[in-house]
């Protein structure tokens, strides 16, 4: 039986779509069998982010209003095995969708996959309520800003009250320079603050940029910075206990690394 | 104690600032409490102390803030006046006060 993992983060533009795209790769290329599902109906993303835009036939909507079967909307990734996407509609609206519906659709997949992932879209209505349904597990994604994770506090406690008790915090987008700086709060800062554990850290890198403009996750770049932080975050979904990259050379990661691996929580 | 220059900053670094203003807005943010409550709160606190003192309305300051649990383990909601009594009155005068506002 597979795990439905929903990705949020109540801040839009944050990173729920770079990180569904790559954590979903990673995870097929050790081997997992993976659907992600877009679920931001209205502003379809996912497809690019992925490079699969042309192959879309059927979507989500398709889907569940049963005008289709959940593996004609599914489009088979042909470079990564066992890596699959069911796209969003882009000419409907969030209402097109309820949460019994994805639920339903989440339950029937995870028989066929080892994982469900779900990109979430922006806010806390009805998108999200979508998105969270059929999910029993979440990753939290924020950028080290009030904003973010502000809003990352809330989608906490709207998951908590959805019982989805299982959460982890993804820091995207930090930036080492300002970290050092004193102008950007660190993953110390942020994990005081939200009361929820950490799965990854992802720099902010160019080559999240270039690889999007390609249409080919960054985790394929063994290059990449951000590709190796994702690498490990499907690592550590799978269970395996790989540390946090030391991003910045001093000691506020191994405070954070204790911090998970047990001296707290 | 100073409870409001406490949560001035250590550090003059905008991380510290971020930080702080985050676990101030925080404490809103879960403790569900809107500017209206505060507001009713600080109407009505003001009221009963008239009575008793003379308060200087301008400085009158009500606030939700974070304090450490009674055992210091966690972080608890607190909240903080600061009432700047300008006069005490006398026990004469808050009785006819009471008086009137049985009658
Ligand atoms: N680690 C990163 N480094 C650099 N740019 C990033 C990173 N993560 C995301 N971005 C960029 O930020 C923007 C928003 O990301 P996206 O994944 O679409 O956010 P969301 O789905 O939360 O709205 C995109 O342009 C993306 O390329
Ligand atoms: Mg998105």
């Amino acid at each position: 039986m597979g795990e439905v993992i929903v990705i949020t983060s109540g801040k839009g533009g944050v990173g729920k779509t770079t990180t569904s795209a790559n954590v979903g790769t990673a995870l097929s290329l050790i081997g997992k069998k993976v659907v992600l599902i877009d679920t931001d109906i209205g502003l379809r993303n996912l497809d690019v982010v992925l490079g699969l835009e042309n192959r879309i036939v059927y979507d989500v909507v398709d889907v569940v209003e049963k005008k289709c079967r959940p593996n004609q909307a599914m489009i088979k990734d042909k470079r990564f095995d066992g890596l699959y996407l069911i796209p969003a509609a882009q000419t409907r609206d969030k209402n097109a969708v309820t949460p019994e519906q994805m639920r339903e659709l989440c339950d029937s997949l995870k028989n066929e996959f080892d994982y469900v992932i779900i990109d979430c879209p922006a806010g806390i209505e009805q998108g999200f309520k979508n998105a969270i349904s059929g999910a029993s597990k979440a990753l939290v994604v924020t950028t080290p800003e009030v904003s973010a994770v502000r809003d990352a506090d809330r989608i906490i406690g709207l998951l908590e009250a959805n019982e989805i008790r299982d959460i982890k915090l993804i820091v995207n987008r930090l930036r080492v320079d300002m970290v050092k700086k004193g102008d950007m709060m660190n993953v110390d800062d942020i994990l005081d603050i939200l009361a929820v554990g950490l799965i990854g850290v992802v720099p902010d890198d160019e080559d999240i940029i270039t690889s999007t403009n390609r249409g080919e996750p960054a985790v394929t770049n063994e290059k990449s910075k951000a590709g190796a932080a994702y690498r490990n975050i499907a690592k550590r979904i799978t269970g395996e206990d790989v540390p946090i990259m030391d991003l910045s050379g001093d000691n506020a990661f191994v405070a954070a690394i204790k911090k998970i691996f047990g001296v707290k929580q | 104690m100073d409870f409001f220059g406490f949560f001035k900053g250590k550090k003059d670094s905008s991380k510290n600032a971020a930080k702080e203003r985050l676990q101030l807005v925080l404490i809103h943010d879960r403790a569900n409490v809107s500017p209206e409550f505060l507001e009713m709160l600080k109407g009505e606190i003001l009221e009963v102390l008239s009575r008793y003192v003379e308060i200087n309305h301008e400085e009158f300051d009500i606030r939700l803030t974070r304090a450490k649990s009674e055992d210091g383990s966690r972080e608890v909601p607190a909240l903080v006046a600061n009432i700047p009594i300008s006069k005490m009155k006398r026990p004469e005068d808050f009785s006819a006060d009471r008086q009137r506002e049985c009658i």
